[in-house]
């Protein structure tokens, strides 16, 4: 075997691995109606996906919020600057943080474990039973998981965003502990972000976030090696992947967003 | 009843993602405190506003009364003519000022208010005939230096 036409296997694989993907997507996309009819599958999901990963979220949130303001604040008093606290702690958490932060804990929280489960349905042949009993494990299984991903991560994204700014988070750093002006915090929060920017914003990332996740999660799990070696290497390869294409399409939306002005 | 308790749940969840949501659009972004403050209008003409931005805090003695909601040009007198909503419960004297000042070296720009002395109150659509505007760095230092220029030539 010489070197060149190994490479040129390896895209062409890479190529065809990406092209399987676009499919899985547009039929996991086609067999969404089919759920209007068995709502039940999605709220189970819904549980699995946005439950259980309230936790997490609520607590990094808080956490977030308190080091940026922290932070901002030694920075920002040395110019005497300090009633910008608001402002700067709201500003980061909603235009970056909040979604990507978020989509991030999401991904490893909650993409890996729609990937373990569905790599471990197809190890175990259950996917195949499906079949034979004429139910379509594409609307049975991955339609509901993809959907609940995609409802449960722009709302959590909005609960992360709260949790950093409000009373638990930048504001009890900011207001309680180092001695910002309450009434400062809020109205520079509220003259400077922006709902038809910023807000919006919030919604446009984390959908677009929710998408690759759990898109990236079913797909490995449903294209997973039906072993225990390739279960686990959809796992990893869903968080370490989701993770990478979050911050590129987060630099890119970024971009897009704010770019003019 | 198992199936039960995880509607409730997962119900309780989508009510806080959509508190959430409310949450982000109504406290912390600008809708805030746009729509509907109860207050009047009063306009100010102005030579020159500087950075001062539609949603600037209006004030009084320091305590916020109102904001800016619109800042036009006159086009007559090609002066930039600033809109402002003062709460109710704020009276203005008719001959107050009002003058665009900075908040800090480097912070926002407002309009600051100063109160006159007349028993009358600005109401509603009335114009506040007493202002200044922004003050241009670029132009006190021009002045600065000019003056500087003049002493160096005595």
């Amino acid at each position: 075997m010489n070197a060149p036409r190994q490479g040129i296997d390896a895209v062409a694989n890479s190529l065809a691995e990406l092209g399987r993907s676009i499919f899985f997507l547009l039929r996991v996309i086609a067999s969404l109606p089919s759920l209007v009819r068995k709502p039940r599958l999605v709220i189970e999901q819904l549980y699995s996906v946005g439950v259980l990963s309230l936790v997490i979220i609520v607590v990094s949130g808080v956490f977030v919020g308190m080091v940026l303001a922290l932070s901002g604040y030694r920075l920002l008093v040395d110019f005497g600057a300090e009633e910008a606290l608001g402002t700067s702690v709201a500003l980061t958490v909603v235009r970056e943080l909040g979604p990507v932060v978020t989509a991030l804990l999401f991904a490893g929280r909650a993409g890996s474990a729609l990937a373990a489960e569905i790599g471990l349905m197809k190890a175990t042949d259950q996917l195949s039973g499906m079949e034979m009993m004429a139910v379509d494990p594409l609307r049975r299984i991955v339609a509901p998981r993809f959907l609940a991903g995609l409802i449960a991560l722009p709302l959590l994204t909005s609960i992360f965003c709260v949790m950093a700014i409000g009373a638990a988070g930048g504001h009890l750093v900011g207001v309680a502990l180092l001695g910002v002006d309450a009434g400062a915090y809020w109205s520079g929060i509220q003259e400077n972000v922006e709902f038809g920017k910023d807000i919006v914003n919030v919604f446009v990332k984390s959908g677009v976030f929710g998408v690759i996740v759990t898109w990236i999660a079913v797909y490995q799990g449903y294209s997973a090696p039906p072993t225990s070696e390739g279960v686990s290497r959809a796992t990893t390869s869903t968080v370490v992947l989701s993770s990478l294409a979050i911050l590129g399409a987060n630099l890119m939306l970024t971009a897009v967003l704010f770019g003019e002005v | 009843m198992q199936s039960r308790g995880l509607e409730i749940v997962v119900g309780f969840f989508v009510c806080l993602g959509i508190a959430a949501v409310f949450i982000l659009t109504m406290r912390v972004s600008d809708l805030a405190d746009t729509g509907g403050i109860e207050g009047y209008t009063v306009t100010a003409a102005f030579s020159n506003v500087g950075g001062l931005k539609a949603g600037a805090p209006v004030q009084l003695a320091g305590v916020r009364i109102g904001r800016v909601t619109d800042i036009r040009i006159d086009n007559t007198t090609y002066e930039a003519v600033v809109s402002m909503r003062i709460r109710e419960g704020y009276e203005l004297p008719e001959d107050s000022d009002a003058q665009i000042l900075t908040a800090g070296l480097l912070g926002e720009q407002y309009v600051g208010i100063g109160p006159g002395a007349a028993r009358e109150s600005l109401a509603d659509g009335d114009r506040i005939k007493i202002t200044q505007g922004a003050v241009i760095l670029e132009e006190l230092i021009g002045q600065f230096l000019y003056q500087m220029g003049n002493r160096g030539g005595e």
